[in-house]
């Protein structure tokens, strides 16, 4: 009995051993030659399961195509681009595990996500301290680049490796008030949001523009973006007479919330950011109509460069749409792709030993047309591109109202 | 205006469906001393069941008269899966330490919400779930919606039918019988293993009852649906006294009503504006349980142990 377990010990060391040598021996020249032609990774994380995943599938298939055109037109020459996709389930932990992944493969030089502010601020400062170049195409979250010192002027930049192709929430909080009170003429709201980074940053920053406007707050609650019952919360907001109810948080829960609303009896439109701009918004809300949000960008159907977009994803054949992030996470990972070419470029047509660091010193200087406009980094890593587009649902699909650039009260 | 009379209608909605589903936990825990964690995986696959019975039925075919084949469908779904769990996952460990099949249960419910993603057609995200057309209806002062009526009937009416099966049938009785001392139950002929079996049948068709309720209500269903709900259910199990089916029904009602008026109201309290709303509802909710074991450590009705069943 006892030689047998010392046996069995045995054998799992020396599987196990021959396990490590294995991996060791793929990292060892995983070293990137492809015949004559220099692998590039670039990561992308976002929640491709959970319920945001409608979300996240866009992202990963974006990504996935801008990586495939360049490798088509030989954007970088000697360079091949590759994506690997994490999921992190929309989890700050699991974003960080896979933020350590990406780093400790040496051939990944950039990563394009995540999805959520509340799961960037977990990835930031290991992908910070690696030197890792980090573009999220959908966090909003103002203090991502800027600091909690946004709310006060005294914006200083976190991170020297974070970049976003998306606007900041204090933009769009803007952006919300704005078209409600100067556009829809809506005085009173009240305000509700799910507690997350994303979510609470949004309703904030609404209120405070909203307020300076001179707009009413009538009421504020906060909801687990889990549930899917709201009565209770819809119950109290009858009462104080709200002409709108603004969301700062995601579809799955802003879907019943609205429908719970308007069940009650209730009329108004429920308004939020890019969070609810999703096709699944009106699929779990049968009583969706006039409800409106705001997104980053022109529409993306609108604009000449946006065709070419759309066209090469429908002809890849990706099961899910590209839905509210496609377009900025297009221009996020060819952000990447740029810098690459520039670090090339400025290395006698090779990639520079220390990848890293080369793309992350172009970052400062790409600029192109993109998807969603022209494209380029101001000194915190935000965007340059600061047009929003307000949509509303009209027959059960949004469809852009006005696009913009908000009135910063 | 008054919308106390519609916060306490939301919340007895709320907490009927809890009770359905508490009475899974209840009964099991009255049986075989498991905490069964995976019993919101069932209610989940239940409500997957019911959509996947709609989903076949041919376009136009109306919601009331598919309403009764959802259930049974979503009854089947969960049934099959609660008596496979039973069959496959906790028999072999039924004389194993009690950590082993708690431990059991975490894994099955992870491996149900899995299976239900990756290959449930498009269940990555949530599913669109058919609702009644037309508006609330209004009784004393609050407005119930047409799909919240369901509930509202189907709670009563399974309380009522579980209570005269427990009591009045011969195999009620043995189960009876089994929950007081299994070992005598055994020697007096009774074949506890199919007691155990249906103890775990009824709760699942239950939990798939209170998820076309869920799916009605709500107007979708999602692979995740059941880890909340569960905890919750599993929460008012234990308010009403774990092993009793009244108290589960009753637990999950006072818990509903708990919620809802801590959302309603608490905010309004001077000084407690931001302790009040839909974040901190659970917060008194669980706050309520800890007062009630504080007192009652057995639960609100955990003292009849011998119609624990």
């Amino acid at each position: 009995m006892r030689q047998r377990s010392i046996i069995a010990i045995t054998a799992a060391l020396a599987a196990g051993s021959l396990t490590l040598t294995a991996c060791g021996s793929r990292d060892d020249d995983g070293g990137s030659s492809n015949g004559d032609k220099t692998t590039v990774v670039i990561g992308v994380d976002a929640p491709t399961t959970g319920d945001l995943s409608a979300l996240g599938l866009g992202i990963k298939n974006s990504a996935d195509l801008a990586a495939k055109t360049a490798n088509k037109q030989e954007f970088v020459k000697g360079v091949e681009f590759k994506i690997e996709a994490l999921d992190d389930q929309a989890q700050p932990s699991v974003g960080q595990q896979n933020a350590q992944k990406f780093i400790s493969n040496k051939d990944v030089l950039g990563v394009v996500g995540p999805l959520n502010s509340s799961v960037s601020q977990q990835m930031q400062k290991p992908l910070n301290d690696a030197g890792l170049t980090q573009v999220s195409p959908a966090n909003t979250g103002t203090e991502l680049t800027q600091g909690d010192g946004w709310k006060t002027g005294n914006s200083v930049r976190q991170f020297k490796t974070f970049f976003r192709t998306a606007t900041t929430d204090e933009i769009q909080g803007a952006f919300a008030a704005d078209y409600l009170y100067n556009q829809a003429k809506i005085k009173k709201v009240y305000l509700i949001d799910d507690q997350k980074t994303y979510g609470a940053g949004l309703a904030a920053s609404f209120k405070a523009n909203f307020t300076k406007f001179g707009g009413q707050i009538v009421g504020t609650d906060h909801i687990n973006p889990e549930d899917r019952d709201f009565n209770a919360v819809v119950a109290k907001i009858k009462k104080t007479g709200a002409q709108a109810l603004y969301y700062g948080g995601e579809y799955p829960a802003a879907g019943p919330l609205s429908q719970q609303l308007k069940d009650s009896g209730q009329n108004i439109p429920l308004m939020g950011g890019d969070g609810i701009y999703s096709g699944e918004f009106p699929k779990l809300n049968k009583k969706a109509e006039g409800d409106l949000a705001t997104s980053v960008g022109e529409p993306v159907e609108k604009l000449d460069s946006a065709q070419t977009f759309i066209k090469n994803y429908k002809a890849a054949g990706y099961e899910d749409d590209y839905e509210a992030y496609g377009g900025l996470t297009y221009d996020a990972t060819w952000s990447i792709i740029e810098a690459v070419k520039l670090a090339v470029e400025g290395n006698d047509g090779k990639l520079p030993s220390d990848g890293r660091k080369a793309v992350l010193d172009a970052m400062a200087k790409v600029k192109f047309d993109g998807v969603t406009g022209a494209i380029s980094f101001d000194e915190f890593g935000d965007t340059t591109n600061h047009t929003m587009t307000a949509y509303k649902i009209k027959d059960n699909a949004w469809v852009p109202e006005f696009s913009g650039e908000p009135k910063l009260g | 205006m008054n919308e106390l009379p519609q916060q306490l209608a939301n919340g007895l909605i709320l907490g009927a469906m809890y009770g359905l589903i508490a009475i899974g936990y209840t009964m099991v825990y009255g049986i075989v001393q498991l905490i069964n964690f995976a019993h919101g995986e069932i209610f989940m696959v239940g409500g997957f069941g019911a959509l996947t019975v709609w989903l076949v039925l041919p376009e136009g075919f109306s919601l009331g008269a598919a309403v009764p084949l959802m259930i049974i469908g979503g009854v089947l779904v969960s049934v099959a899966v609660g008596t496979a769990a039973e069959r496959f996952a906790y028999r072999p460990l039924r004389t194993a330490p009690r950590l082993a099949p708690l431990i059991t249960a975490i894994g099955l419910s992870i491996v149900l919400q899995q299976a239900v993603w990756m290959w449930y057609p498009d269940a990555k995200k949530d599913q669109p779930f058919p609702q009644f057309h037309g508006g609330p209806i209004e009784i004393l002062g609050a407005n119930i919606q047409r799909g919240d009526l369901f509930v509202l009937i189907a709670a009563p009416l399974c309380m009522l039918a579980l209570g005269l099966f427990v009591t009045k049938t011969r195999a009620g009785r043995g189960m009876q019988a089994t929950a007081q001392d299994p070992d005598t139950a055994k020697l007096m002929g009774i074949n506890t293993d199919r007691i155990i079996v249906m103890a775990f049948a009824i709760g699942a068709g239950f939990a798939a009852i209170a998820a076309v309720a869920y799916g009605l209500k709500n107007g979708q269903v999602g692979f995740q649906m059941g880890f909340l709900m569960g905890l919750k259910a599993f929460t008012a199990a234990v308010l009403g006294g774990i092993g009793n089916i009244y108290g589960a029904m009753l637990g999950g009602v006072v818990l509903g009503v708990a919620e809802s008026l801590a959302t309603g109201y608490i905010g309004d309290i001077p000084g407690m504006d931001l302790f009040g709303g839909g974040a901190w509802k659970d917060v008194w909710a669980f706050a309520l349980l800890i007062l009630v074991l504080l007192f009652r450590p057995q639960g609100l009705l955990g003292e009849r142990v011998a119609d624990r069943a």
